[in-house]
């Protein structure tokens, strides 16, 4: 099974929409092995979309306080993810709660990858700042990194 | 039971040892408040439901909008129950266009909304309250131990995601719901997969109401109001007059007589209560208890077996209820797909007409009226929404000043506890008015 590259955002939401853009980027390039989603970031659907694949590399939107277009790489199969770095409503559960879940029910994928890029304006509306483009590029150089030639995370 | 919590004890200024018992981010509700307790020689003095988010001002957005517009915009008051506002004002809008939504389309009605019970109340039961009964501070420590059980509710959730985002477009703020009917609707080769996943999930409902069964639960009960809509054939999603067991029985055009709002300092929401009598109680248990005798049978004997009665006055049952719900829903569901005739058009044509309106639903959480004024443009002079969350506001609220007042002499913390989960026996939306939780108790 290759790599599940997983967009998460909402783009009506500016910079919330990087991993969503991200993803269309990765999708734009074909490449073999690989499969692409775009998810909203409820809990509950990217547990199901993250279940049962080997190899998986998130993108979203970052709030942490660094400077915006910062990227950040957690290694979610080292390290806990903490709560709050990611957006979530309090209707669901997001990003970081669902890879704790997949943990504790021992179904997180052995590779686990998030890439965040620090978001900078969230207000309604379509385009990300100048900066978390800027910050999308440095994540599409590292997503294609780490996608090996087999189509695993090298 | 591991938490947030904090507690202090220190010396009042007459030497009387006061103590504050703080919890600063009550988990697992659906919105943020802020709950207080004062406690006097164990006295429990004073009880607050505090909800300061400013007002969203939904209303005022609906004036001047094309009636058309309505189910599309109050479906993003909520995240997690956007059918009942999608339904509440679909049908107010028909009302005053003089349509009667009948057949298949009001069969696909009832199917979405199935769907959003489903995964509002497994959202709640499984993963917010469980943890309550089980001991857990949160769904992912529950996890830990309860693997089969969360994998379980996982699949149930994403059963009536599917659905709701099959028929409505998205799971959501779905998209597909119009006034008259909906803008696409499905095939019946379509919902084939849906019914295998719904018999699933109704086999999973039935093991999790055993499994369930077996909780310990708090013994409190209390004499309520329960009002909820009631149909004389159905168990009720969107069709009925409301009733309740004091009596009350009216067509939904005299909400307004008989209910009323309040501002009350503490709260950005408005209270409601019945003008004569005061609090009331809405939500699954509300429903089950006005409704029972029009449950299938085999739904009834799953009720009986998981220890429930035709009536259920004790508010931590209500984790019960919710799964009784779910399982009513599956089997409903599986009824609609399989008698399903696909109709000659997706809605039928609606012109505007000048008049008032009034829409009322079974939210997940208890019924979510609408009232709407509109001209003969079509255009929405007046809105008026009461969400079931501002209506379970004062219940609340009675049931923390009886809770705590019961079990004044337990531990400060193993209190806060079990406040939080009497506040999550509502399973309350908060977040339709607010996003936060604080549960402060004082004793002095």
């Amino acid at each position: 099974m290759g790599v599940l590259v997983i967009g998460v955002g909402n783009e009506l939401r500016r910079d919330d929409g990087v991993g969503i853009a991200i993803a269309r980027r990765i999708s734009a390039e074909q490449l073999p092995g690989v499969i692409v989603r775009e998810c909203t970031g409820e809990g509950a659907g990217l547990i199901n979309a993250w279940t049962g694949h080997d190899a998986v590399i998130v993108c979203d939107a970052i709030k942490s306080g660094s400077a915006p277009g910062t990227v950040h790489r957690l290694d979610a199969s080292k390290r806990e993810i903490p709560s709050g770095l990611f957006h979530y409503s309090t209707h669901e559960f997001g990003l970081a709660e669902a890879v704790e879940l997949s943990r504790a029910m021992d179904e997180l994928p052995g590779r686990f990858l998030i890439f965040g890029v620090e978001g900078k304006d969230f207000s309604g509306g379509k385009g990300l700042s100048k900066a978390v483009e800027q910050g999308m590029e440095t994540v599409l150089c590292g997503v294609l990194r780490e996608i090996g030639p087999e189509a695993g995370i090298s | 039971m591991k938490g947030k919590n904090g507690s202090a004890a220190t010396k009042s200024p007459k030497g009387k040892k006061t103590r504050t018992v703080k919890v600063d981010y009550l988990a697992r509700v659906e919105g943020e408040g802020a709950m207080y307790v004062r406690i006097n020689d164990a006295k429990v003095e004073d009880v607050k439901l505090k909800i300061f988010e400013p007002p969203r001002f939904f209303e005022a957005f609906l004036r001047g909008r094309d009636f058309r517009e309505a189910p599309d915009i109050t479906a993003r008051i909520c995240g997690i129950c956007p059918i009942a506002y999608q339904m509440s004002s679909v049908h107010a809008m028909e009302e005053i266009c003089g349509v009667k939504i009948e057949g298949p389309l009001r069969d696909l009605r009832r199917l979405i909304y199935c769907g959003e019970w489903i995964e509002s109340h497994v959202l709640h039961a499984f993963m917010l309250h469980a943890p309550d009964f089980l001991g857990y501070e949160s769904a992912i420590h529950m996890a830990k131990d309860h693997k089969d059980l969360v994998k379980m509710a996982l699949r149930m959730k994403k059963a009536g995601n599917e659905l709701m985002g099959f028929l409505g477009g998205r799971e959501i703020h779905p998209i597909n719901v119009k006034v008259g009917g909906f803008y696409r609707v499905p095939t019946r080769s379509e919902l084939k997969p849906l019914r295998d996943e719904m018999e699933w999930t109704r086999d999973a409902a039935l093991e999790s109401l055993k499994i369930f069964s077996k909780l310990d639960i708090p013994q409190f009960k209390q004499d309520y109001e329960f009002v909820g809509m009631r149909h004389p054939k159905e168990y009720p999603f969107n069709e009925g007059r409301l009733v309740s067991n004091r009596g009350l029985d009216i067509p939904l055009s005299e909400f307004e007589n008989v209910f009323e709002e309040e501002h009350v300092e503490h709260s950005t929401a408005l209270h409601c209560r019945i003008k004569e009598r005061g609090n009331y109680f809405v939500g699954p248990q509300a429903r089950y208890n006005l409704n029972y005798d029009l449950l299938p049978d085999d739904v009834k004997s799953a009720a009986k077996e998981a220890g429930l009665g035709p009536i259920s006055r004790n508010p931590f049952e209500s984790i019960l209820v919710r799964l009784v719900e779910i399982l009513y829903s599956c089997v409903e569901a599986i009824r609609i797909m399989d008698a399903y005739e696909e109709p000659d058009a997706p809605a039928v044509e609606v012109e505007p007409r000048a008049g008032t309106g009034y829409g009322c639903s079974e939210a997940p959480r208890g019924i979510c009226f609408h009232r709407y004024r509109v001209d003969s443009d079509g255009k929405i002079v007046d809105a008026w929404i009461v969400p079931p969350t501002s209506q379970n506001q004062k219940t609340i609220e009675s049931d923390l000043w009886h809770f705590a007042q019961k079990y004044v002499d337990l531990p400060d913390k193993q209190l806060q506890w079990q406040c939080e989960q009497a506040i999550r026996n509502y399973d309350p939306c908060i977040s339709c008015s607010v996003h936060f939780l604080n549960l402060t108790v004082d004793r002095t």
